[in-house]
This record gives C-alpha cells, sequence and structure tokens, in this order.
C-alpha cells in the first residue's frame, strides 16, 4: 500500500509541476466544451438579410415585417436595383437576399401566382439551407393567413414539434459528444505518453527491477488520471449545465456510473497503446490518430451515424465513444433511466472487461 | 559468502542465443566486472540475474534466492542503477531518494536520516531541494547510485554507470562504488572503459554470449601477457563473429 502511495504521489508530482500538462489537463476539456458550446454551432440568430422588392406592395411589405420581427431575420437595407444583390454578398454583409417579383400581390390576387427568389450565401451551406428553410417557412406562414382570410375550404396546417430539444440548441447535441472526447483524451492519451516517457527516460526499467509488483505500477501510473477525468466530467458537466444550459433530465448517479465505464475503456486503450510503443511521440500519435479522430468523425458527435455509408457504420459500432454518447445523451437529455440503456452499458462493460484483460496480459507479457 | 551463482545460465531468443551456458560466482563485497563487446550478451545475462528475464536453460542464485522461482525476493535485495541514470527529472533531490525508499519499503522514520546521510556522503546537502533535471551530469550520476543503494540491498547492479561522464567525474565516482563495498555491498558493474576494469576485484569477458575470461585484472595480464586491459579486451573480441547488436 505504501508503494502504491509514494508512486501515485510521484505520479500527481509528474502532472502538477508541468505547465503544459496541467493545461492539457485541466483547462484543455473546459475550452473544448465552451468553444463546442457556443462557437460551433448550428442555430441561426439574427442573421442580416438585404430585401429587393420592385412591388412595394401590402403583400410584400407583410412578408418583410414577418422577416424582420422573427428572431432568426435582422433586416439590413433595401436595395435598390438587382446589380447590387452580388455586391451585397462579396461584401460579407449579408447571409440571404430575399428578391420578390415584380406586381406580386397583383400578380398572387389574379393568377395566384407571385413569385419569391431566395439568394443565400452556398459557400456556407448549412447555414444557407437553413436561413432559406427558416424563410420559406416564414412565406408559406404569410400564404397561410392569406387563405384563411379567402376562406378557402381547405388548408394543412403544419406545426413540427421537436422532442426533447424543442429550441434546437446545438449544445444539447454537442454536450455528450465533447464529453465522450475529453475522457477519451484524458484517460488513453496522458496514460499512454506518462507510461512511453517513463520507457523513453529509463526509469521504467528501474521501477520494474524493484519489488513492486507490475499490477501495482499500473494502478499508480493509471489512479491519477482516474481521479482528473472525473474532476473533468464534473467541470464539462456543469459548464453544460450552468453556462450552456442544457439540462440534466436524467439520474446524476447514472451519469456518473456509465462514465465510471468509459474512463475504464479508455484508460485501457491507454495502456494498450503504451505497451505498442516505447515512444512519447508515438504514443502520442497513436491516440491522436487512433482514438481522438475515429471519436470525432464516426461517433456521432459531429455527423450522424444514420446517415453514414454501410461501412463507416459497421466501424462506428466497434468505437467505444459512440455508445457512451448515445447513453450520455439518453440519460442527460431524454431523461431515461439505466435499466433503458441496458444495450450500451452491456456494450460498454464488455469492452472495459477485454481491453483491461489485454492491457494487462500485454504488459505482464514485456516483463516475461 | 557467495551471493551471485550462475549455473550453465542459457538465454535463447527463437534461434538467436544471447547468452551461452555462462557460470561464475561472486563473493559478497566483490567488485565484479562484467565486460563485453556491445551485443555480447551482458544486458541480458544481467536481466536475468534482476529477475527480469526468465532463463532458457540453467539456474541461478542472488543473494540466496533462485531467480527464477523466487525472483521478487531476488528484486527485494537488490539494487540497479541503468545506463539512463533513471532519476525523476521533475522531483527533488530528495523526492528521488524518498520514492525508492518507499518503493522498497524503507521503515519511514529512517527516510529522512537516510537521505541525509546519503546528500552528506555525496557533498550536496544544499542541494537537497533542487529539481534533478537542474544538476549537473555528474552530480546526476551520483545520485543515481545512491538510489540505487537507499534500500541497503546486497548486491548492486551497475549498468554502464559511468557512460558519458567526464574522468575526473568518473574517478569520484568509484569512490563512492569502493565505499559502498566497504560495507558489505556486492558490485556487478558492466563498463566499456577498460581502466575502469582495473579497478575491479575479478572481470569476466563476454564475447558472443560465452564468457572467455573471468579473473583478477593482474592474473589476466599474466594469462594474456598483456600490458593492461584494453588489449585482453581487443585480442578476445577479435574472436567475435556476431557483429555489433
Amino acid at each position: 500500500m505504501r508503494q502504491f502511495l509514494t508512486f501515485t504521489r510521484k505520479e500527481f508530482y509528474h502532472i502538477f509541476r508541468d505547465r503544459w500538462t496541467m493545461i492539457m489537463l485541466l483547462a484543455f476539456p473546459v475550452i473544448m466544451i465552451i468553444l463546442f458550446g457556443f462557437g460551433i454551432t448550428t442555430e441561426i440568430q439574427n442573421s442580416k438579410i438585404a430585401i429587393y422588392d420592385p412591388s412595394k406592395d401590402i403583400a410584400t411589405n407583410n412578408i418583410a415585417t414577418k422577416l424582420e420581427i422573427s428572431e432568426y431575420f435582422m433586416l439590413e437595407e433595401y436595395l435598390d436595383t438587382p446589380d447590387q444583390i452580388e455586391t451585397k454578398f462579396k461584401e460579407g454583409k449579408v447571409g440571404m437576399v430575399v428578391v420578390f417579383g415584380e406586381r406580386f400581390y397583383e400578380n398572387l390576387l389574379h393568377t395566384g401566382e407571385a413569385k419569391v427568389l431566395l439568394i443565400a450565401d452556398g459557400t456556407d451551406p448549412n447555414t444557407a439551407s437553413t436561413l432559406t428553410t427558416y424563410a420559406s417557412r416564414i412565406i408559406m406562414m404569410y400564404q397561410q393567413e392569406l387563405l384563411g382570410i379567402e376562406k378557402l375550404p381547405y388548408s394543412i396546417h403544419t406545426e413540427v414539434k421537436l422532442l426533447y430539444n424543442p429550441t434546437m440548441k446545438s449544445a444539447y447535441n454537442i454536450v455528450p459528444g465533447v464529453m465522450g472526447m475529453v475522457l477519451i483524451l484524458i484517460c488513453a492519451l496522458m496514460t499512454s505518453v506518462s507510461i512511453a516517457r517513463e520507457k523513453e527516460l529509463g526509469t521504467m526499467e528501474v521501477i520494474l527491477v524493484s519489488p513492486m509488483p507490475p499490477l501495482l505500477i499500473v494502478l499508480s501510473k493509471v489512479v491519477p488520471y482516474f481521479v482528473i477525468s472525473l474532476i473533468n466530467f464534473t467541470n464539462v458537466l456543469l459548464i453544460a449545465v450552468f453556462l450552456l444550459g442544457v439540462p440534466v433530465n436524467g439520474n446524476l448517479f447514472s451519469l456518473y456510473f456509465v462514465s465510471i465505464i468509459f474512463i475504464f475503456v479508455s484508460l485501457a486503450l491507454g495502456l494498450l497503446i503504451s505497451s505498442v510503443t516505447d515512444k512519447q511521440l508515438v504514443a502520442l500519435l497513436m491516440s491522436a490518430m487512433g482514438l481522438m479522430m475515429p471519436v470525432v468523425m464516426l461517433s456521432g458527435l459531429m455527423f450522424p451515424i444514420e446517415n453514414m455509408p454501410i461501412v463507416l457504420r459497421g466501424i462506428a459500432q466497434i468505437i467505444p465513444a459512440k455508445w457512451y454518447i448515445e447513453a450520455i445523451r439518453n440519460i442527460m437529455i431524454k431523461g431515461l433511466g439505466l435499466k433503458d440503456i441496458i444495450p450500451e452499458l452491456s456494450v460498454l462493460s464488455l469492452m472495459a472487461v477485454v481491453l483491461i484483460a489485454a492491457s494487462l496480459k500485454k504488459f505482464k507479457i514485456r516483463l516475461e | 559468502m557467495k551471493v551471485i551463482e550462475a549455473r550453465q545460465l542459457t538465454k535463447r531468443f527463437g534461434n538467436f542465443t544471447a547468452v551461452d551456458n555462462i557460470s561464475f560466482e561472486v563473493e559478497k563485497g566483490e567488485i565484479f566486472g562484467f565486460l563485453g563487446a556491445n551485443g555480447a550478451g551482458k544486458t541480458t545475462a544481467m536481466r536475468m540475474l534482476c529477475g527480469l528475464s526468465k532463463p532458457t536453460e540453467g539456474y541461478g542464485k542472488v543473494a540466496g534466492f533462485d531467480i527464477e522461482k523466487q525472483s521478487e525476493q531476488v528484486k527485494a535485495n537488490i539494487g540497479y542503477m541503468s545506463q539512463k541514470f533513471a532519476l525523476y527529472e521533475d522531483l527533488k533531490v530528495w523526492e528521488n531518494l524518498r520514492l525508492y525508499g518507499g518503493i522498497y519499503g524503507v521503515p519511514k522514520k529512517e527516510i529522512d536520516p537516510r537521505i541525509d546521510a546519503a546528500l552528506k556522503q555525496l557533498g550536496i546537502e544544499d542541494e537537497k531541494n533542487t529539481m534533478v533535471k537542474a544538476l549537473p551530469l555528474g552530480w546526476k550520476q551520483k545520485l543515481a547510485f545512491s538510489t540505487a543503494i537507499f534500500h541497503e540491498p546486497k548486491i548492486v547492479f551497475l549498468d554502464e554507470p559511468t557512460g558519458g561522464v567526464d574522468p575526473a567525474a568518473r574517478r569520484q565516482f568509484w569512490e563512492l562504488i569502493y565505499d559502498a563495498a566497504d560495507r558489505g555491498i556486492t558490485i556487478f558493474v558492466t563498463t566499456h572503459y577498460m581502466d575502469e576494469a582495473e579497478y575491479c576485484n575479478r572481470v569476466s569477458i563476454m564475447v558472443d554470449g560465452r564468457i572467455e575470461a573471468l579473473d583478477s585484472p593482474k592474473n589476466l595480464r599474466r594469462a594474456f601477457k598483456a600490458d593492461n586491459m584494453d588489449q585482453i579486451f581487443h585480442q578476445l573480441a577479435r574472436k567475435a563473429k556476431r557483429g555489433e547488436n
């Protein structure tokens, strides 16, 4: 026990005495969640638009007002000529231009057909399509109001209701993803690098010659990162709740329970990596490329797994973070309990057991 | 009293025989030099004696314990210093000593007095709170030796302990070695500095995994009709069929 405590204390010294390790361990997760939570957002609010309106009649005015009072748009200016449209986009002043046809209201009443053109900046396709969707919806609403006035016998009202995330906040989706990423990063990357460092410096050899049992060596290397991971998880959770306004609908205990299993998986991955290499740099690259990239790309954090080609969808199934992120979403956002995430829990537990067994075996083999 | 006993120790990796049937004994308090070119099998032999690697064939006893069956007891009774002076650079001088004291189970109340004694012996009492990375190489080397014998082991294994250190620092280092030997600690040292081989009580010279010569430096010089260890070493090393590494 004293061996273990002495060695663990040493490990904490390594962490606390290196500024970059500290930044990496404690500041990085906070920066991540804030960046992802605020910066990378697919929400549209107060986007600047311009309007070219040769008609200037009651209908176009109405639509313009509706656009302006919606929370999505802010009317930058009315354009005088169609030539100005491109200039405005090139200056980057507006995200969308609404162009009404001539004699809009007249056409609408007499021919039953009026034209409006929505031009958006396609260099950012996501934003462009969101903007045009919102604008179309607002125009549709106006159309329905008109229909109401004309008292046509049929009308279909479409209402969209988004469950669990009614305001379409992207933080709801991002937060569980960032949690998965941060835990993988802290546990796997830092553990593998710190073990590789001891091998590189030759201290590992001296420790192996000592009477300290290999299992104890592994444990003392891993425990500090386990503790720091829990601190980080708590930090991210606090920021998510109090700063990003993401609710914790489910049980807090369940959240920690799933996270601890995922931390075990990540730590074992770190151990495995460190048993393959003796070089810090290799360990770093392997963790970054081999673990971070799949987590970002294939776990559903950035891109929905359902839309992936079948091969990638298959690969996504063996990525631990995919199961973890799903479980966290279920508990945190949907408010489900442990018994509703049994599939995710089972997969993660199985992964943890297999990986821990494999990494311990590898570590022993190296000792012969 | 014999503290190291090797009987037909052999280690094979696949078809490659790294250590080929070596036998020798080391007495308590002796300074035993273990020489050989790179790739001759020194490190592999030493790893077996330290309980890090299991012999393919043969038998060995260190500090009275079987190296294969009682490797834990072997480990508790030996000290080890590698050629990299494996100290933790971001720990203070005394923290390094305390760490190894803790790992080897030195009683808690003995740790502080022993740290002071060790630092006094090295003449670096003022550096107690200095980070190891700020120490000059020669001091690191001496500190690494002190950590290796901090728990008063029966035997200390030194793997090329003087690599990269200047001659003056090497001489000071050998004074530490003599001092430890006087206290009854057996020294098992590998080196490729032949002048250092002269400081040993007895030396063995390994070539291609086998021990080709084993005696006191004086007797070896006589047997090989050589003026110094360097000539003997080159005579033997020329027979080597294995390349470097």
